[in-house]
């Protein structure tokens, strides 16, 4: 008898130290797997702080524009009609940037020579006299008066007063010479020089002069082709979505269209621009660089991610639902419309709002379609012609001026903060009307 | 006694199929109107799955292929002129889980009558939806608060909606699919009472998995054991008498 319960015991003991061993072994594996996806997730947000610190550094500083204290004598008679009230068609001709270039001249009373005056007058923007012209005839100014004035600086004064420029380095290899620099300290001392709130950035479209470029033609441009884009997307998608969950009857057919959906989810975006190209622009003849045609291209491209996006939600509804629908006597139609969809709404509207921002972060296929073009005008209408927010981005990261990357960065932190508000959205609205069974 | 009772559903030679595998094997059965009658059997043994033909639930699962006849009120089910809508407004379903929609109390039993277009006022529908809860038992619980989410209710409340909103619109059969098998037992008095009660109305077919249920609320009980149709016959003959030896072992427990 006790022979044989020592043996027992013995043999427990054996397991319980095999068990023993094996837990410490599984615990080891599991740590060094918690490990490997805390390791991972810290290289990723390392990445994305990388990324938004240095579009941040870069980008912050276009928040603000420098702009000169002037004073102007204002002219009257020339830029008026007989009856003494404002002539547009006079204050068009007048050369305000000559007023202008030569007010800010006399603020240096000591540079004469030709040469030195051209470089003196290079400081000021080649867009100063519109701007002033635009104060005066709006009224800001009264006509014939001596005012002080603030206007925009050149973007090179710009890149030097947000020290974007390196002073140390030679003078060849600056845009602004030693005695540019010296006028500009000057002006700095006087007071006469300073940073202002970049009201331009947001409500102007491109332009040749950094100083008077804006991201409001582009914004504009990529709303109207997102309006486009969703108008046709949507309803497009939610159809063959249903069509294809509950109508079409399964077969070659049916198999061949689905694989194609999924297929064409995962064609590059600039394909799509090709055939935008070939059918839109070649085969219609539809108008080039304008937001329709370009909604027209991103409703192709975004179409398969919301097929599969509504495809999904549908499915996700429980067949108990459809069930009872139909045990009432439903038609189908009846039942996807009054209790499939619905249901199936939040789901939908989610993958909606992530391909509207895909199609919003989109760039190829709009370079196709001429959207890429130089345009000073903040489109009004679907037909006129514009750009979008990231082949603005895309413009101004190839142009020269520094000027220009700096707001091609403000204008990604722009592009980023409506990216992330769509998808803030699309979670805060799957959170909220998510139906619990 | 039998001789004399009405037939309601003749369902004569069935075979159904899931792609080449058959579920249902040349079953014939006559449900009387009026009564109550139970199919019992193992899991799997298709008795769902005949259910499920009366009203070509079937239909939606695109692999399933139904043969043969079933009469009810002497029309084929199966007769392709026969719009599958208007026949699941004639036989009604009432579902293993209770599956209310996601919608108020009123709006879940005013559905079928909306969308049959049974009503010409909303005084019509208001009387409709109180009717439909009060034969289901349910008003007293409810009559306060018919705006609420069905989904709200308790799992016996959710089924007895169910019923109501399958009686509200007037048809002729009602099927069960397990009515109680997700429901505690005090759930299941009450929806046995409930069954009791509408039977002299309407023709109901339960399939169950209990066989004290099927005791004691059904006049006809069918056993179907592997897609065949073993015996039927009034219900104390089966669960005391039954002819087949293999209705006396499921009976019996010994196997199932």
């Amino acid at each position: 008898m006790f022979l044989e319960e020592l043996e027992k015991d013995m043999n427990n003991q054996n397991y319980e130290q095999a068990i023993r061993k094996s837990l410490k072994r599984r615990y080891a594996k599991e740590f060094r797997l918690k490990l490997y996806g805390v390791l991972a997730i810290s290289f990723a947000l390392s990445f994305l702080a990388i990324f938004l610190y240095t579009i941040f550094i870069n980008g912050y500083t276009a928040i603000q524009q420098s702009q000169t204290l002037i004073s102007v004598q204002l002219p009257s008679e020339k830029i008026l009609n007989e009856d003494g009230e404002l002539d547009i068609k006079k204050s068009r001709n007048f050369n305000w940037s000559g007023l202008v270039k030569k007010s800010f001249r006399s603020s240096f009373p000591e540079v004469n020579e030709q040469l030195e005056n051209r470089n003196l007058s290079s400081l000021v923007s080649e867009n100063a006299g519109y701007q002033l012209r635009l104060k005066v005839e709006n009224g800001y100014f009264e006509i014939g008066s001596k005012v002080q004035a603030w206007i925009k600086t050149s973007d090179d004064v710009d890149m030097l007063m947000k020290g974007h420029m390196d002073r140390s380095s030679p003078e060849k290899n600056r845009r602004l010479s030693d005695q540019q620099i010296e006028w500009i300290d000057k002006l700095k001392e006087e007071g006469k020089l300073d940073l202002f709130f970049n009201s331009t950035f947001f409500t102007k479209a491109d332009s040749r002069e950094p100083e008077s470029a804006g991201i409001l033609g582009a914004a504009v441009g990529s709303a109207f082709a997102l309006f486009i884009t969703l108008m046709l997307a949507l309803p497009l998608a939610v159809m063959s979505a249903i069509y294809l969950e509950y109508f079409a009857k399964p077969g070659k057919i049916t198999d061949f269209i689905e694989v194609n959906i999924n297929n064409l989810a995962a064609v590059p975006s600039i394909v799509f621009g090709l055939l935008g190209l070939a059918v839109f622009l070649g085969f219609f003849g539809m108008p080039r660089s304008v937001p329709l045609v370009g909604g027209m291209v991103l409703a192709l491209m975004t179409l398969p991610t919301i097929i599969i996006a509504t495809r999904a939600s549908i499915r996700a509804v429980p067949t108990s639902i459809r069930d009872a629908a139909l045990g009432l006597g439903a038609s189908k139609m009846q039942t996807a419309t009054d209790h499939i969809l619905p249901l199936a709404a939040p789901g939908i509207l989610t993958g909606t709002i992530i391909g509207m921002a895909q199609a919003l972060g989109e760039t190829a296929p709009l370079l196709m379609i001429g959207m890429v073009a130089f345009i000073v005008d903040v489109p009004d209408t679907i037909t006129s012609p514009a750009t979008a927010l990231p082949v603005q981005i895309f413009m101004w990261s190839d142009s020269a001026e520094r000027a220009f990357s700096e707001r091609a960065s403000l204008a990604i932190m722009v592009l980023l903060v409506f990216l992330i508000s769509m998808n803030i959205a699309a979670v805060f609205l799957r959170k909220k009307y998510e139906t619990k069974w | 006694m039998e001789e004399n009772s009405e037939i309601k559903i003749d369902a004569q030679n069935v075979n159904v199929f899931y792609a080449d595998k058959q579920a249902i094997d040349n079953v014939s059965l006559k449900v009387e109107k009026s009564k109550i009658t139970a199919l019992i059997g193992p899991s799997g043994c298709g008795k769902s799955t005949f259910l499920r033909c009366i009203n070509r639930m079937n239909d939606v699962i695109p692999s399933c292929r139904v043969e043969g006849k079933i009469l009810v009120d002497e029309i084929d089910v199966n007769n392709p002129e026969l719009d599958p809508v208007f026949l699941r407004a004639r036989v009604g379903m009432v579902f293993q889980k209770p599956n209310p929609f996601p919608k108020s109390i009123f709006d879940n039993i005013a559905y079928g009558p909306r969308i049959h277009g049974l009503t010409n006022s909303k005084s019509e529908l208001d009387d409709i939806v109180k009717e439909s809860l009060v034969r289901a038992g349910l008003w007293a619980e409810v009559s306060d608060r018919l705006f609420d989410q069905g989904t709200g209710l308790s799992g016996g409340q959710q089924q007895r909606l169910c019923i109501a909103r399958a009686i509200a619109v007037n048809p002729e059969v009602i099927l069960m699919d397990e009515p109680c098998s997700a429901l505690d037992p005090i759930a299941t008095a009450k929806i046995e009472e409930l069954m009791m009660n509408l039977s002299q109305n309407y023709t109901i077919v339960i399939v169950t998995h209990s066989m004290q249920q099927a005791a004691r609320i059904s006049q006809k009980t069918a056993f179907f054991h592997l897609g065949q149709l073993i015996e039927m016959d009034t219900t104390d003959k089966i669960f005391t008498n039954p002819n087949n030896p293999k209705t006396q072992d499921y009976i019996t427990g010994r196997f199932g």
